[in-house]
């Protein structure tokens, strides 16, 4: 391996810091202050918020029924997690699920507009707030419903819980439960990719506090150094637990902690489901091209607790602010889009809606019926006894 | 049979495994070009190139996360800790990734890598540099925790943890990388888990592992000249211990020393007086004693930090006590 070019020449200074999250994000402005445009940060922060960012390949369908398909399908995956997670809440609230349980609601558009674009070869890698890629992976309602309720169908048959959802068959390697632990191990896997002289890209969200962690500092430059087709996903949502972005980082456009690694970065409104995926495209080309990393700030916003055991709102964030980025629901962006398109109709989205509720009512009817696992898996897959022999 | 030190043993454990499985890669601070700060991995870039012995930043917790990353996905990597010591910096990594994937993923992902590198104290290399690390990764299920004290476990050892499937804590004594011995010319894998009777003898059991099994075998050679006869017990692997062996070799002499490099409170030591009271206690002719450093921090200046370690003269004096002979 090679390290990469020496930094470029970039002098530009990040634009004033609004530190929030949505529609505040298309006050942010890159500011540049020499004339030489660099190509390692995205002008197009700003525009990827709204309309502009259907300019991208990747939203920019062909016909209308293809934009209606593309569409509705986002919307399907995007309200399957939100209803999912729900009646998580409520199988919670029963004792139904135990343990720590990180609800990923009002962070859809982040998860599918991603995943929507990866190729089935492609990995992901994510923390413990993971039911939303899972099911944006195609995990099934049934396997993950059945891993909350710790039962045997569950997709790792009741070893892990809420925060370890694993599935090989689809390139998800977890659901891992200490921050910042899992991004060296994304950069392991880019290390893979390239060894083997493959053009697989691994998607790697976090939260944004977990930029304050070493784990991220060594596998950002790692990544960088070696120039590894990974993709470093921050979901900017406002708050690591209870302590806001302002109160735990030392730069508020957390975006910029790439230019500590000559790393492509960018900052897009999570909200947007096409702008996150404008980015995500050029994201994965650059990666699976040219086996170069990014790093995407997505500012995002989670409408519940950090996990269950927490209120919504009263201590670190107040209903107002809450009631404020409830009105750029990721979901209901989407719909009005649609409905302005005419790609939506009530009736449409009535039918959607009911048939994804009983997919989910399915998931829990399973999951009550599938058995606990036998005492004696407890000492199952310890250790393996297999040698490469 | 050829003589060969230490760490030409893990040389050409490392070679010829890389030679065998091209997944095989070896990853850690200077292994590449700098040929190994302790030269276990000369000649490897040389033959296998940069993709497959890869310099790494000083960044420990990254580089293993890279191997649990790297295993994950199919490859087998060796993560060189340039010691021990480093090492904690690396634990989530060992500890929270590598030990607990096979098991959180109901046996998805397994974990075929290998931890290693120079364990234990050298010579006056003071608190942070003079560790044994064996009891603290023993404690962890889903780990093999690999204590070689000779070149022919070394490189017998290292061929089995490379090709095992689990992640295998591999730890070299630092002293003994210059220390030689026999090793077959044909190819030989030694078994993970399987402890070896280094000596035989009838009046009292040695078990040890790592660097004190040199220590071990001197005690018993001057035992010797005075008519005790020692058992020289090697667990070579800490965990999965080999309790059979231990429990044979007391049964036989009724009586046990152990001896090892790191602190008492909670050592690998310790187990094994538990699996020895369990096992063998209507055998036992004497207390358990155990041999094993100071239950402080390693001085620099050279006489309090020979106090500080075992050695033979304690050992030997340990052997005496069980045997309730008074000098």
């Amino acid at each position: 391996m090679t390290p990469s070019k020496s930094p470029a020449s970039r002098t530009a200074a990040g634009g004033k810091t609004s530190g929030k999250a949505g529609a505040k994000s298309a006050d942010k402005t890159v500011a540049k202050t020499d004339a030489k445009p660099d190509p390692k940060v995205s002008e197009k922060a700003a525009a990827k918020s709204g309309t502009k960012s259907a300019a991208s390949k990747a939203n920019s369908p062909s016909s209308t029924e293809n934009r209606k398909a593309l569409h509705t399908s986002l919307l399907h995956t995007m309200l399957l997690q939100r209803r999912f997670e729900e009646r998580t809440a409520e199988m919670y609230a029963i004792g139904k699920i135990g343990g720590f349980c990180h609800l990923y609601i009002g962070q859809e558009a982040v998860s599918t507009g991603f995943i929507s674009l990866l190729r089935d070869d492609d990995y992901i890698i994510t923390t413990y707030r993971d039911h939303g890629q899972a099911l944006a992976r195609g995990m099934t309602p049934r396997a993950v419903m059945a891993e909350l309720f710790g039962r045997v169908d569950g997709c790792v048959g009741g070893k892990g819980g809420s925060m370890h959802l694993f599935d090989k068959s689809l390139g998800f390697l977890g659901g891992h439960g200490i921050v910042g632990g899992h991004i060296p191990i994304a950069a392991g896997v880019g290390f893979a990719i390239k060894y083997r002289g493959g053009d697989q890209v691994i998607v790697c969200f976090m939260g944004e506090a977990a930029v304050n962690n070493g784990a991220f500092h060594e596998a950002l430059n790692m990544a960088a150094l070696w120039k590894l087709p990974c993709l470093f996903v921050i979901e900017n949502n406002r708050y690591g637990m209870g302590t806001a972005v302002e109160r735990a980082s030392a730069i508020n456009d957390i975006y910029k902690r790439g230019a500590s690694y000559d790393m492509p970065r960018d900052v897009v409104d999570g909200q947007d489901v096409f702008a996150v995926r404008a980015a995500a495209e050029e994201a994965i080309a650059r990666a699976r091209t040219e086996s170069m990393p990014t790093l995407l700030e997505i500012r995002t916003y989670r409408f519940m607790g950090h996990s269950m055991s927490d209120a919504v709102s009263g201590t670190y964030r107040t209903k107002e602010e809450l009631e404020k980025y409830l009105k750029r629901d990721p979901i209901l962006l989407l719909r009005s889009q649609m409905e302005e398109n005419g790609d939506l109709s009530e009736a449409e989205w009535t039918a959607m809606d009911e048939e994804i509720k009983a997919v989910v009512q399915d998931s829990i009817d399973f999951a009550e019926n599938s058995p606990e696992p036998a005492l004696e898996t407890l000492y199952e897959h310890v250790l393996v006894d297999t040698t490469s022999d | 049979m050829a003589v060969i030190t230490y760490r030409e043993a893990l040389n050409q454990a490392l070679r010829e495994e890389m030679a065998r499985d091209d997944r095989v890669f070896l990853m850690g601070e200077e292994v590449a070009v700098y040929q190994g700060a302790y030269k276990v991995s000369k000649g490897l870039l040389q033959e296998f190139g940069e993709m497959r012995v890869v310099d790494t930043p000083i960044t420990e917790l990254g580089f293993a996360g890279v191997g649990v990353g790297a295993a994950m996905v199919g490859l087998r990597p060796i993560i060189e800790f340039m010691t021990w010591n480093f090492s904690l910096l690396a634990l989530d990594q060992v500890v929270n990734a590598a030990a607990k994937m096979l098991y959180m993923t109901n046996g998805q992902f397994p974990m075929p890598m290998v931890f290693r590198g120079p364990n234990g104290s050298a010579l006056q290399l003071a608190a942070q540099h003079s560790q044994a690390w064996e009891s603290w990764l023993a404690h962890i299920p889903g780990l093999k925790v690999v204590v070689p004290g000779t070149p022919y476990d070394a490189k017998g050892l290292l061929k089995a943890a490379i090709r095992d499937d689990n992640p295998v804590c591999f730890l070299e004594g630092e002293m003994l990388y210059n220390t030689k011995g026999e090793v077959p010319d044909e190819e030989y894998v030694i078994p993970l888990g399987k402890a070896d009777l280094k000596r035989e003898g009838d009046h009292c059991s040695l078990i040890t592992h790592g660097k004190m099994v040199l220590v071990a075998l001197q005690a018993a050679e001057q035992l010797a000249k005075e008519g005790i006869q020692c058992d020289v017990v090697d667990l070579r692997t800490v965990r999965p211990m080999d309790v059979d062996a231990i429990v044979a070799s007391v049964k036989k002499t009724n009586r046990a020393v152990v001896v090892e490099e790191g602190w008492e409170i909670c050592g690998v030591g310790a187990q094994v007086v538990d699996y020895v009271q369990r096992n063998c206690f209507d055998y036992l002719d004497a207390p358990v004693l155990r041999v094993h450093q100071a239950d402080t921090p390693m001085p620099y200046a050279k006489a309090i930090e020979k106090a500080a370690k075992p050695d033979v003269p304690k050992t030997i004096a340990a052997v005496k006590k069980v045997l309730y002979i008074d000098d």
